[in-house]
């Protein structure tokens, strides 16, 4: 099969990475040939971040480049909007509605674009919106958007319940386990 | 077992299974979690060194002790650690020596972006370069044969898109091999000139052996391809960006070690294809060895040597379509990395800027004291280069800059080549003030320990060096510990040291926020009603802190409460 891809975006320390290998442990399951590449260091700290999550029957590259993402999950909205120009013609957005200023817009150098979602989807994109944020909130913890978002993005995903579950209980700590699962099921449900 | 793995991991995985007892490292982007991963396998020693140097020197010991040992670093790490690495070419090994070096092309989180290839050639030591976990896994133990056969310490060249993308890695088991025994042997380890001339032939020959072995090694491989007017050269993750490009259509040469490198693969590859190019990051370091060899090539007036390749970049500049996609017409505003919230570092950086000061910068975190708001730091070189720097400026500056120049370092960097520095001050008497920022923790490459912070690598307590004594022994008399949090405590502290006839170090000690064990008090509630939207609160430049409607706002899931917008605020809103 040709190669999937997936770019997850956000500001650094909102958990991209989590998201990234959780998707990873899920598809290495189904038995493909899985790349995941991750951002360390400086531009972590709350920057803007990318992750690549690869599938296939072989995947050589580990990063992702113009239109060639299927989808891009992204943790807030200027986020998405960043990184359109690497989607497929057909590809699609899912979105946390969440805005997180940058640096300039909080110095008031720069001004945070209005109705983006509505201008992302005038390009011909498809775009699906939730506020992640409050849905992790109500499910226990506003650290949980990653596994809400997971739970959007498994509605696009023929894998079963059971390895999603899977997936989750050996990506997150025992204690966090049940408000994890809480916080997928209001992303998928929703 | 098939896992998924960092390239990093995928290291450690291959030195655990080749039998490596002991690993010394110092921490730095892109090459951090070889050693971390390393030292959650018991069976394993693993440390970190108060520097490359040390800790490259602490590798060798371990392998002429009999034990196969290992060392990582960073592109930069290793100009520290060259020192020791031209002269162990010399010496060759007793048990094997591996040594990582991980590059960054891009500067994702880097000052430089040198290429470190070069090294292997200066030193003369071979170089394996992997293209994905899989291989990072294989040439780890690979590099311990080829050391131990031919005497030499070998090094494994990472990149960032390698070191940190997790591919498929199928893990076997651990075989450690028979103890070396160390037998006294002064014309191989004492590299005094009379030694040293009969070595380095032995250094010369044994480069003319492998690449003997480099010639017919699987490592290098000719992929075959349908159309041979053209013919590719490459090694590492440009590897993954050529197939990914061009599938099987081109001849590829697929260099697994790129130094020493196979002249006559090279020459008879050439001499297939109609037309030769190399692609690689940063240097044309194979193109200029093709050159040598006298072909006929391109690489470097296709390719950029700055940061990093790409599918797109490779398919494009080899005659490939490449489509572009949808971008908003609108300016999307830059998200660059910011200090975060609470972090101790803050504030102290506002007090430096509201004296004006010239403050020389090191490597850390605290390097975001170099952005707006703050724009508080002047120099950022090298780790240790901001106090040595320091008592230069001081020593040769003009009257009216006395008392208005310090450095500033963090609590690692301070101990990795701050404290030499320190020495020199002291030593050669210049009024010089420095603030080590000691937030207790190795920050910027993400929480390792240090000599400082009384804990080892694996998390087990350990002897802790004191700062306070620390530079009290090497010399200097006015030491005093400030909390950052508290501003007009930190201006006082710099306004008399800096008054001091003598030199001082001022240690602005908390420990970094984002520390699991740090207990904060929890998000400031701004008042609107007593907010007179003066914005002074903005000048620390907290991700925490906005104005909506001309009226302060704290976002709650950022702020922790570290309190010092509060110090700022005239009118009690915060």
């Amino acid at each position: 099969m040709e190669t999937k891809n997936i770019m997850i975006v956000g500001v650094g320390g909102q958990g991209t990475l989590l998201a990234s290998k959780l998707l990873g442990r899920l598809l290495l399951g189904r038995g493909y040939d899985v790349k995941v590449s991750e951002v360390h260091g400086m531009s972590q700290r709350g920057g803007s971040v990318v992750t690549y999550v690869r599938w296939g029957d072989k995947v050589f590259s580990p990063i992702i480049d113009k239109v060639q993402a299927d989808c891009i999950l992204s943790f807030e909205l200027l986020e998405a909007a960043r990184y359109t120009e690497y989607l497929k013609p057909d590809g699609r957005v899912i979105v946390n509605s969440q805005q997180i200023n940058p640096m300039p817009v909080i110095a008031g150098t720069a001004a945070y674009p209005e109705n983006l979602v509505q201008k992302i989807e005038e390009k011909g994109i498809h775009v699906d919106a939730l506020d992640a944020l409050t849905l992790a909130e109500e499910a226990g913890s506003s650290k949980a958007v990653n596994l809400v978002l997971m739970g959007r993005l498994s509605r696009h995903f023929d894998f079963t319940e059971t390895e999603w579950m899977e997936a989750i209980e050996r990506s997150v700590p025992p204690k966090f386990l049940e408000m994890n699962k809480k916080a997928f099921a209001a992303g998928a449900s929703c | 077992m098939k896992t998924l793995m960092l390239g990093n991991e995928a290291v450690a995985r291959g030195l655990y299974e080749a039998g490596c007892g002991f690993i010394s490292s110092y921490p730095g982007t892109p090459s951090t979690e070889i050693t971390e991963c390393a030292a959650k396998y018991d069976e394993l020693y693993a440390e970190w060194a108060p520097n490359e140097k040390v800790a490259l020197e602490a590798a060798f010991g371990a392998s002429l002790s009999g034990k196969r040992s290992f060392c990582a670093m960073k592109h930069v790490g290793l100009n520290v650690a060259a020192d020791p690495l031209f002269t162990i070419s010399y010496t060759g090994v007793n048990a094997g020596l591996v040594i990582g070096v991980a590059d960054d092309a891009g500067m994702h989180s880097s000052q430089n972006e040198q290429d470190s290839r070069h090294y292997a050639r200066a030193s003369k030591l071979p170089m394996l370069e992997p293209s994905d976990s899989a291989e990072a896994y294989e040439f780890a133990k690979l590099a311990y044969e080829l050391s131990e056969q031919y005497d030499t310490a070998v090094l494994i060249k990472m990149c960032t898109r390698v070191s940190h993308s997790q591919s498929v890695v199928e893990t076997g088991e651990r075989v450690v091999p028979e103890r070396k025994k160390y037998e006294k042997n002064p014309g191989k380890y004492i590299m005094m000139p009379a030694n040293a001339k009969k070595q380095h032939p032995v250094v010369e020959a044994r480069t003319r052996t492998l690449t003997a072995w480099a010639e017919t090694a699987e490592i290098n491989r000719v992929e075959p391809g349908q159309d041979s007017s053209l013919g590719i050269i490459t090694s590492s993750t440009s590897y993954q960006y050529v197939k990914e490009a061009f599938g099987d259509t081109y001849p590829v040469l697929k260099l697994g070690m790129i130094w020493p490198l196979p002249e006559q693969k090279i020459k008879s590859f050439a001499a297939s294809v109609q037309k030769l190019v190399v692609v690689e990051e940063l240097d044309g370091f194979i193109e200029t060895h093709c050159k040598n060899l006298g072909l006929s090539v391109s690489g470097k007036e296709l390719f950029p040597n700055i940061g990093e390749l790409s599918q797109n970049l490779v398919k494009e500049k080899l005659g490939g379509k490449v489509q572009s996609g949808p971008s908003l017409e609108e300016a999307i505003p830059g998200r660059p990395p910011v200090m975060c919230a609470g972090c101790p570092h803050r504030s102290i950086f506002y007090v430096l800027k509201k004296m004006k000061l010239t403050v020389l910068g090191d490597i850390g975190c605290y390097t975001l004291g170099a952005v707006p708001p703050l724009n508080a730091i002047d120099t950022t070189i090298c780790m240790g280069a901001s106090v040595s720097g320091l008592h230069g400026f001081v020593k040769s500056g003009e009257e009216e800059s006395a008392g208005k120049t310090v450095a500033v370092i963090g609590d690692s960097t301070f101990i990795h080549s701050g404290v030499t520095g320190l020495i020199n001050i002291a030593y050669n008497e210049s009024n010089s003030t420095v603030i080590i920022l000691d937030n207790s923790i190795t920050g910027m490459t993400g929480h390792q320990q240090n000599p400082t912070t009384g804990y080892n690598l694996k998390g087990d307590p350990c002897t802790k060096i004191d700062l306070e004594s620390l530079c009290h022994a090497v010399g200097i008399k006015r030491v005093r510990v400030v909390d950052p949090y508290d501003m007009e405590a930190c201006e006082t502290a710099l306004r008399e040291e800096l008054a001091a006839a003598e030199p001082s170090v001022i240690i602005s000690r908390r420990p970094c926020a984002l520390l699991k064990y740090v207990k904060h008090p929890g998000p400031i509630c701004a008042d609107p009603e007593k907010c007179k939207g003066c914005k002074a609160c903005m000048n620390i430049g907290c991700p925490a802190i906005s104005m909506e409607n001309g009226k302060v706002k704290i976002d709650a899931t950022l702020c922790v409460g570290c309190g010092v917008c509060r110090q700022l605020c005239k009118f009690g809103a915060l």
